[in-house]
């Protein structure tokens, strides 16, 4: 009996690995949690835990939102570089628009301007590189200027003032204990389960592997590409909306260092560079294990002049991660 | 659909080198309408000398910029941005002034240019990260490490040749820079056509499997076109700092985009495979006539960010689709 129970354990971690990419990312997950979790202090006092968790994911939210829509996009085949920029210009018009709580019409307004925005930017990107059959990297590239000029000239100079009932909102909104951005988290996770297994779910990963022979057996390869871009763009403007909850203001370059991290943290959740491979749940944990790395930085109290180089050297080494394992099981053979 | 008719009927047609060229003459007789534009021969020829000597910056910058999109694989720089600021804080901060110091310093630069480049080269070819993310990860070390190194306080001084070749004219009416873009002009054509690397380059740009049956190593061509292209920027960011006379940690950083764009309004594929430095030469001119008259119309900033960037989608559209999979 035990050792029927132990294969079926091992049956349901390789299926893990191998359908869903997902071991690593877990063993990241779990690691650097209890490793961070290990490094505060008050731990065992009261609140501490819910506090962390309250704070970390409210500040964590826009970029595993970005994430989530990066890898979408890499899974479909892409790559999307100018999810940042259009975070950018969503928490430049929020900050510009949304000023006082005697308005509610119009600041719903500007959130769905916002939305509206992400929707085409996205729309854009998908229509240039997947109907018109453009390398995505550079198409993406180019058009983050265009959103990030747009954002520039919205608000030369950082500024705007939200609310505070607002931004309260956003920060300390609690059910049953568990904080708002989390709840945000879980809905996306679901939401991709549920697609996960229908026919988009199969489109998707069909075009990412392959999109000629998914084109051959009849999957509408184009506008499951364009879905990508706009599912990321989406993603991207509720980013804005968290991030401009976040920190109460707006600044045309907020987005600039979302864009790497984004891919980052897709590779850490073991999404597939070359499409095709991976999970968002994946996405959501290299996301978490992003900030939880961050965090742990910031509790060695660095020199502040180390702090850049810190990061980008981070950043490397993850996206240097799969290859050095390839590269190592290469060599044992 | 109808691609085979189109290629069926002979059509009228001009390299893209030159129709920037054109594009750039137009531009400029524009910049002449201008209230406070040229009315006779003489503050013409000057102006145009200013826009050449301006242009000559983003044309070396992109000249790694052009070796690397050649080789193809997606392959870009975006390092080149931090490297021209690394070359000349090495420069200002080194050089300090004394003229026995420029070849060694000189050396220097192109050495550190060349390592970073090698560390991309080494990423993208035996890590397989991808050459946009490579080379924006290593800008962002890059920075770092001036971040950490200066500390944010940087003092110095050019050496005065440098000024007196760079900055001042050589020929009276002709900047020294000139010269200098005219000898890397001939040097990069060479390179691109009449040699073995200049060959393989365009054999693995076009397609690197049939390039590796065929006997070029191309794991060592890509390292070595990433070495010299980052090489190329740090010498950029030395020639950069003899004219502006200051350098400074983000320096570099705002001819990363319009080097990128040079390339592309020259003609080079931005899949790899094709394309020449003289197509270089003449994007540099067009982009530089461009930042000139939005200048000189004093509009802000970000709107020459928007119009670059739907530049470079423009004629992504226009000359890119040769190799589209259309599915």
């Amino acid at each position: 009996m035990p050792e029927q129970n132990k294969s079926k354990i091992a049956l349901w971690w390789r299926n893990l690995n191998v359908k869903h990419s997902l071991g690593l990312s877990l063993i990241l997950l779990v690691l650097t949690t209890v490793l961070y979790f290990a490094l505060q202090p008050n731990l065992f006092k009261s609140g501490t835990v819910s506090h962390l968790l309250t704070s970390n994911f409210r500040t964590w939210l826009p970029v595993i939102l970005v994430t989530v829509g990066q890898a979408i996009v890499i899974l479909g085949g892409g790559l999307d570089l100018s999810n940042g920029a259009i975070v950018s210009v969503g928490n430049v018009i929020l900050a510009l628009t949304v000023t006082t709580v005697d308005e509610p019409g119009k600041n719903i307004l500007m959130v769905l301007v916002v939305i509206a925005f992400g929707i085409a930017a996205g729309f854009l990107n998908g229509f240039f590189t997947a109907y018109l059959g453009l390398q995505p990297v550079i198409i993406t590239f180019a058009s983050s200027f265009v959103y990030s000029g747009l954002a520039l000239l919205l608000l030369p100079s950082p500024g705007g003032n939200i609310p505070r009932e607002y931004t309260t909102f956003y920060r300390s909104t609690q059910f049953l204990g568990i904080p708002l951005a989390l709840i945000v988290i879980v809905l996306i996770a679901l939401i991709w389960t549920f697609f996960r297994r229908r026919k988009y779910g199969q489109f998707l990963f069909a075009v990412g592997g392959n999109d000629k022979a998914a084109y051959t057996t009849g999957v509408p390869v184009t506008w499951v590409k364009i879905s990508t871009y706009v599912i990321s763009g989406f993603l991207a403007s509720l980013a804005a909306i968290s991030y401009t909850l976040l920190t109460g203001s707006g600044l045309s370059s907020s987005g600039d260092d979302m864009t790497l991290a984004s891919v980052t943290g897709a590779v850490l959740g073991g999404i597939s560079m070359s499409g095709g491979a991976g999970s968002v749940l994946g996405a959501i944990f290299g996301g978490i294990v992003l900030g939880n790395i961050r965090n742990i930085i910031s509790t060695l109290k660095l020199n502040s002049w180390w702090r850049t180089l810190v990061n980008a050297l981070l950043i490397v080494l993850v996206l240097a991660g799969p290859g050095l394992i390839n590269l190592l099981r290469r060599k044992k053979k | 659909m109808n691609d085979t008719n189109i290629q069926n009927k002979k059509r009228f047609t001009i390299s893209p080198p030159v129709t920037a060229l054109i594009i750039a003459l137009v531009l400029f007789l524009l910049s002449g309408l201008l209230p406070n534009g040229f009315n006779d021969w003489a503050s013409a020829l000057r102006q145009a000398m200013n826009i050449l000597r301006l242009a000559s910056f983003i044309a070396i910058i992109g000249a790694g910029q052009t070796l690397v999109i050649i080789s193809g694989g997606e392959g870009i720089d975006l390092s080149a941005g931090s490297l021209v600021s690394v070359g000349a804080l090495i420069t200002y901060i080194l050089i300090n002034g004394n003229n026995n110091l420029i070849l060694p310093v000189l050396l220097l630069v192109l050495l550190t240019g060349a390592f970073v480049g090698l560390l991309n080269g080494l990423g993208i070819m035996h890590l397989k990260i991808s050459p946009f993310v490579m080379t924006l990860g290593m800008s962002g070390v890059v920075q770092g490490t001036v971040i950490l190194l200066t500390k944010g306080y940087y003092d110095g001084k050019v050496a005065p040749i440098m000024t007196q070749i760079i900055a001042r004219d050589l020929v009276p009416g002709i900047p020294g820079m000139i010269f200098v873009w005219i000898i890397i002009g001939i040097l990069m054509t060479l390179l691109l056509e009449r040699t073995r690397y200049g060959k393989e380059l365009f054999a693995i740009g076009v397609n690197r499997v049939t390039a590796r049956l065929s006997g070029v190593r191309v794991t060592r061509m890509v390292v070595l076109t990433y070495v010299i292209a980052g090489a190329l920027a740090a010498f950029a960011g030395f020639l950069l700092v003899g004219y502006t006379q200051n350098a400074g940690p983000n320096l570099g950083n705002q001819y990363l985009f319009p080097s990128i764009i040079a390339v592309a309004i020259g003609g080079t594929q931005m899949s790899g495979g094709k394309g020449s430095y003289f197509g270089t030469i003449a994007g540099a001119i067009v982009i530089q006539l461009i930042t000139s008259l939005l200048t000189t119309m004093q509009l802000p900033q970000a709107l020459q960010q928007i119009i670059f960037g739907s530049l470079l989608l423009g004629i992504l559209v226009v000359y890119g689709r040769d190799k589209s999979l259309r599915a």
